[in-house]
């Protein structure tokens, strides 16, 4: 399977089963997509019907491009057969020991977004915070649970996690003996809104969580339409500042400032650059999810103005880049060298598997976004997963359980995608999200054509 | 933004170095990079953006 596309004016052809990446001129490209389906003397008639006089479509350049393009084949670098199947058999019938834990240490907030899916941090339900005790058992439990996986990932999630920040600490007290133990490694990671940013916040996050991510939706007036707190006063002055110090004493280690844009910024690469401006480097904006009928929630019709926002964001990042201020965005790290293996693209996102969500009393569900969701609560830190039947609808969720991924190009990239956003779309796990499907798919072509643009530009060798 | 109609050392197609996925059949499949939602999305899964923990050539 072939995706080719341009952009930038950039002509790329994505190998999807190989995932080899082809960077090329216009009339080659429409050669790799025409040359997928009809034989050399189809295509070479086809390309000089298409491109009369242009001095590439003469027979003798023509049969130089052909020649290049089955000599990418014979290299398994073009037109490559899905190999997978076996493995993605395997997958599917796999117990997977769980290394990750979202660990809802504060079903409580101190700000009351209308857009939080966690409905303003009680997911629902009652307030609540994790006492120290259970947040230990889920400690012991993940490292019960996490065979023979060395690293392990915790993330204080909340609500607003610094609600409960003696726990936290603890915890992450806890989780560095374990490690000495039993010969693990905890990634802590933490995500706050800020209010509660303090000096002694940061020293301790900047020594103990392998990441931060920061709220915050851009500029003022955006950020504070929703992130306000309970008499609606905008937070956007109060965590700033306490942002910049953190990133500022953060020496390198990772961090992102996490946005969230909805249907009253569809111009959020404005806020985006509005994050660069405050002095930030490591960025990331996400769509809202919000039920279809809220005037928050993004339409099919947005589709364009997002697109094109996504492409001058690209476009952006790279002159700022060549300038010397460049930024990173998440969802445009694609490491093409250095990135995941098949297996990995074939498991799917690993809820309910690998990755539980722990609530402030100990129970189990397959990810944050179900939290609060009766059927699909799993089990409790006490008695483990006893919900076998969902347990096993999850296990067997892997990008092959998807029908409707089966001849999108983009599947490696994203492995099925967001079976939460599935289930609230589409009324299943094994569903797809139709909107956040075309929004990854234009941030992976923007992605890759940065790809193809650095590497263009790195000293040769680099 | 970029004129792409020039030739790359005399071909026409530039490939760009990449992890060879059939490969990484045999070589993968550690489990130990990061889990997908564990980072600054929480919202939307991807698996593209997440490097492979295990040393490669």
């Amino acid at each position: 399977m072939i995706h080719a596309y341009s952009l930038g004016g950039y002509h790329i052809a994505l190998d999807v089963y190989s995932g080899s990446v082809h960077v090329m001129d216009g009339l080659s490209l429409r050669a790799v997509r025409l040359f997928e389906r009809l034989d050399r003397r189809q295509t070479m008639e086809c390309l000089r019907k298409e491109y009369p006089g242009h001095p590439d479509s003469e027979p003798e350049a023509l049969k130089s491009l052909l020649d290049e393009l089955d000599a990418l084949k014979d290299a398994g670098l073009l037109y490559s057969p899905d190999d997978y199947s076996r493995c993605a058999n395997r997958l599917r019938e796999k117990d997977s020991p769980v290394k990750a834990l979202c660990l809802h240490v504060a079903h409580a907030c101190n700000l009351a977004c209308s857009y939080c899916f966690a409905g303003q941090g009680n997911y629902h339900g009652s307030s609540a915070l994790m006492s120290l005790e259970t947040g230990r058992k889920a400690l012991d439990f993940l490292v019960a649970h996490s065979g023979g996986r060395r690293n392990l990932e915790v993330d204080f999630f909340g609500g607003e996690p610094l609600l409960n920040w003696d726990v936290v600490k603890g915890l992450v007290h806890y989780g560095r003996e374990l490690e000495k133990q039993h010969g693990k490694a905890f990634r802590f990671t933490l995500t706050t809104n800020g209010v509660l940013l303090n000096e002694e916040v940061i020293d301790f996050c900047n020594r103990e969580m392998h990441n931060v991510v920061l709220s915050l939706d851009g500029r003022p007036e955006v950020h504070d339409r929703f992130r306000v707190d309970r008499q609606g006063r905008g937070s956007y002055g109060q965590v700033v500042p306490a942002f910049r110090r953190l990133a500022e004493a953060r020496g390198g280690k990772g961090y992102y400032v996490r946005g969230t844009y909805t249907r009253n910024n569809l111009d959020f690469l404005r806020d985006v650059l509005h994050m660069a401006e405050l002095g930030f480097t490591q960025l990331s904006m996400e769509p809202v999810v919000a039920p279809s009928d809220s005037p928050d929630a993004l339409k099919e019709e947005d589709l364009p103005q997002l697109f094109e926002q996504y492409e001058q964001l690209a476009f952006e990042m790279l002159k700022r880049k060549r300038e010397g201020r460049g930024f990173d965005f998440y969802h445009y790290n694609i490491d093409l060298r250095h990135g995941p293996c098949v297996h990995k693209r074939l498991a799917g996102c690993g809820s309910g598997t690998e990755y539980l969500s722990v609530t402030p009393n100990g129970d189990l569900y397959p990810c944050h976004q179900f939290v609060g969701e009766e059927a699909f609560r799993m089990g409790d830190l006490g008695s483990g997963v006893t919900n076998r039947a969902l347990r096993e609808a999850f296990r067997s969720n892997v990008l092959a359980s998807r029908p409707e991924c089966e001849n999108c190009w983009a599947k490696l990239y994203c492995a099925g995608g967001c079976a939460a956003n599935a289930s609230h779309a589409a009324g299943s796990i094994r569903g797809v999200y139709r909107l956040g499907c075309e929004l990854f798919k234009k941030r992976i072509e923007c992605a890759i054509m940065l790809q193809a643009a650095l590497e263009e530009e790195a000293p040769s060798g680099a | 933004m970029r004129n792409m109609e020039e030739e790359v050392n005399g071909m026409k197609i530039k490939t760009l170095a990449s992890r060879d996925l059939k490969a990484s059949l045999e070589n993968g499949g550690c489990g130990e990079c990061q889990t997908s939602c564990q980072s600054a999305c929480k919202t939307s899964c991807g698996v593209a953006n997440q490097p492979c923990e295990k040393e490669q050539d």
